[in-house]
């Protein structure tokens, strides 16, 4: 039985009369200890999706569930990272990861939070920067202690929204090393959006393309049965690899093109007509442009 | 050298100039314009006693300068303090609710922008019943009344501008609701409260003078209102410094709270 189910889902934004559809008839089945990656355009309303998980929004229609219980509210069961790291600001890195231990274990006695807490820091490599204010990090510690306390949490599942999105290209690779490693440790059931077609090849056991927008639905599931771990050197050359990538890539191009043809254009011109500037000028005439309206006869010269 | 030399100093040099053609022009006007209006020198010797034995009680309405500034204060921070704790209540529903802003924010917008010396009267009615005390408390409920609105208009324009996303993870980790207050809403709501509460200080004593000027009670401005009906006009301009100076020391301190408040 799949562990996370969304039948049907649609969710739209805007009043009646201006209503616009960011997801249309959303299909998704997500299986215990699962590692999913949802690839989209951005604009496409992979946010959307992640928050309708998340319960963070309402869906207009369909039914999202969870372990066979529908998910109407936000809560820690489904741990979230967002994409702007959200951490904060006036909490020390400790702090931000201890207040959610506190809220999800409150039975806990106070040494076995800390000592939880620090757990998940050393898990992350950020020990040495247990006391430092979010500012004080760069974006990708930020993001660091961000899974960190998703992870802390002790989630049912985990929900990544273009976590490393914000971040610079060699700091994007040692995160998702990074995520893999704990992933591995820790095989806890994930959803990751990404705009990254590699990066969800990497991480994931499956990737589904997010068609482009408006109305946008889930295209092919695609399996990855290439095996762990996974070596981003060798996987370069590896051809099944580029395979899924140019299945992927395919799916989201095609999505939008659909979107392109819709438009038509009609061209009007200015309504004068070019002047020859070689030919001399006659200044004192008070001559107006052109109209090409009033032309009344044409001459073509052939030579 | 000599061009880094002038920098340096510059931030002492600057200011001094800048008080120099003040005085320059107090002295120009005195001489010239107005005969009536003491000059610098005259009001210095007539302040002399007051500046220089700042502390001493000589009558009710005969003290050192810095004792009817104690006296003064002491009357702002009441009331100051009154305004404080029902402006950031008040403020924080106008930020969380909007069925609140839209019952009560027409009333606050009318009743903002009332002076303090049409305040004052009604302060006096209101405690009437309290007999010897009821100048002082009208007093408190002026300063109270006038300097609430930064605070309260401040704290809700705070609250309406904290992020979603600390939002969201207060709902992500189901916060109850007073942990949400204590520790997402208020800590990310506190650098625009210490402008409102900054603000606030300064209509406070703005409204102090005028409280009592018009109850007579001993303080800077009722000193003032006092020596000028005895026709002692070089103590008028010693009161109108000294209330310059305490209010720009207030706003100075105050901003240095606002500053250590401040999160990334």
């Amino acid at each position: 039985m799949a562990y996370l189910e969304l039948k049907n889902v649609a969710k739209g934004f805007g009043a009646n009369g201006s209503r616009a559809e960011v997801l249309h008839d959303i299909n998704l089945t997500v299986e215990k200890g699962e590692f999913v990656a949802i690839v989209g355009f951005s604009g496409a309303g992979k946010t959307t999706l992640i928050s309708l998980i998340a319960g963070l929004l309402k869906p207009d229609s369909g039914s999202l569930t969870l372990n066979g219980l529908d998910i109407t509210e936000p809560g820690p069961d489904r741990g979230i990272v967002f994409q702007n790291y959200s951490l904060l600001p006036w909490l020390s890195v400790f702090e931000n990861i201890f207040l959610a231990v506190e809220q999800c274990f409150p039975n806990w006695a106070r040494g076995k939070k800390i000592e939880h807490t620090e757990k998940f820091i050393a898990m992350v490599n950020l020990t040495p920067a247990r006391n430092k204010r979010p500012h004080e990090l760069s974006g990708g510690m930020r993001q660091r202690v961000s899974v960190a306390r998703a992870l802390a949490m002790d989630p049912q599942i985990l929900l990544l929204d273009e976590p490393l999105g914000a971040l610079d290209a060699l700091t994007r690779s040692t995160l998702q090393d990074e995520i893999s490693r704990i992933w591995q440790e820790n095989k806890k059931t994930v959803v990751l959006i990404t705009n990254d077609p590699d990066e969800g090849i990497y991480l994931a056991d499956r990737i589904i393309p997010l068609g482009a927008g408006p109305g946008a639905t889930l295209g092919p599931s695609i399996e990855i049965d290439l095996p762990r771990p996974r070596d981003r050197k060798a996987l370069n050359h590896e051809p099944r690899f580029k395979e899924i990538r140019r299945q992927v890539i395919e799916f989201l191009l095609n999505s939008k093109g659909e979107r392109h043809a819709a438009v038509t254009k009609k061209l009007i011109l200015p309504d004068i007509e070019p002047e020859d500037l070689n030919s001399p000028r006659q200044w004192r005439k008070g001559r107006a442009p052109l109209r090409r309206s009033e032309i009344k006869s044409e001459t073509v010269e052939i030579s | 050298m000599k061009n880094n030399f002038i920098k340096k100093i510059d931030w002492f040099l600057l200011p001094m100039i800048g008080f120099i053609v003040a005085v320059g022009i107090w002295a120009l006007i005195s001489g010239t314009v107005s005969k009536d209006l003491p000059s610098p020198a005259k009001t210095w010797a007539d302040s002399r006693e007051y500046i220089l034995k700042p502390f001493e009680k000589r009558g009710e309405m005969d003290q050192g300068i810095l004792r009817f500034t104690w006296y003064s204060l002491i009357l702002v921070a009441k009331g100051y303090t009154l305004a404080l704790l029902i402006g950031t209540p008040i403020g924080f529903m106008l930020g969380l609710s909007k069925t609140f802003t839209k019952a009560f924010d027409p009333i606050i917008q009318i009743l903002r922008p009332v002076s303090p010396l049409a305040w004052l009267p009604l302060g006096l009615v209101l405690f009437l019943s309290a007999g010897k005390q009821a100048s002082d408390l009208g007093a408190l409920f002026t300063i109270a009344i006038c300097a609430m609105w930064p605070t309260v208009l401040n704290t809700a324009v705070g609250v309406r501008a904290i992020p979603q996303d600390y939002l969201n993870v207060a709902k992500v980790l189901k916060l109850s609701r007073t942990r949400t207050l204590f520790k997402v809403l208020l800590p990310a709501t506190l650098p625009y409260m210490f402008t409102g509460f900054r603000l606030s200080l300064g209509i406070a004593w703005l409204v102090i003078v005028a409280a009592e000027m018009l109850t007579g009670r001993p303080g800077v401005g009722g000193f003032l209102w006092q020596e000028y009906n005895a026709l002692n006009y070089s103590h008028i301009i010693l009161c109108i410094l000294t209330i310059g100076v305490v209010g720009y020391a207030l706003d100075r301190l105050m901003s240095v709270v606002e500053r250590r408040f401040k999160t990334a």
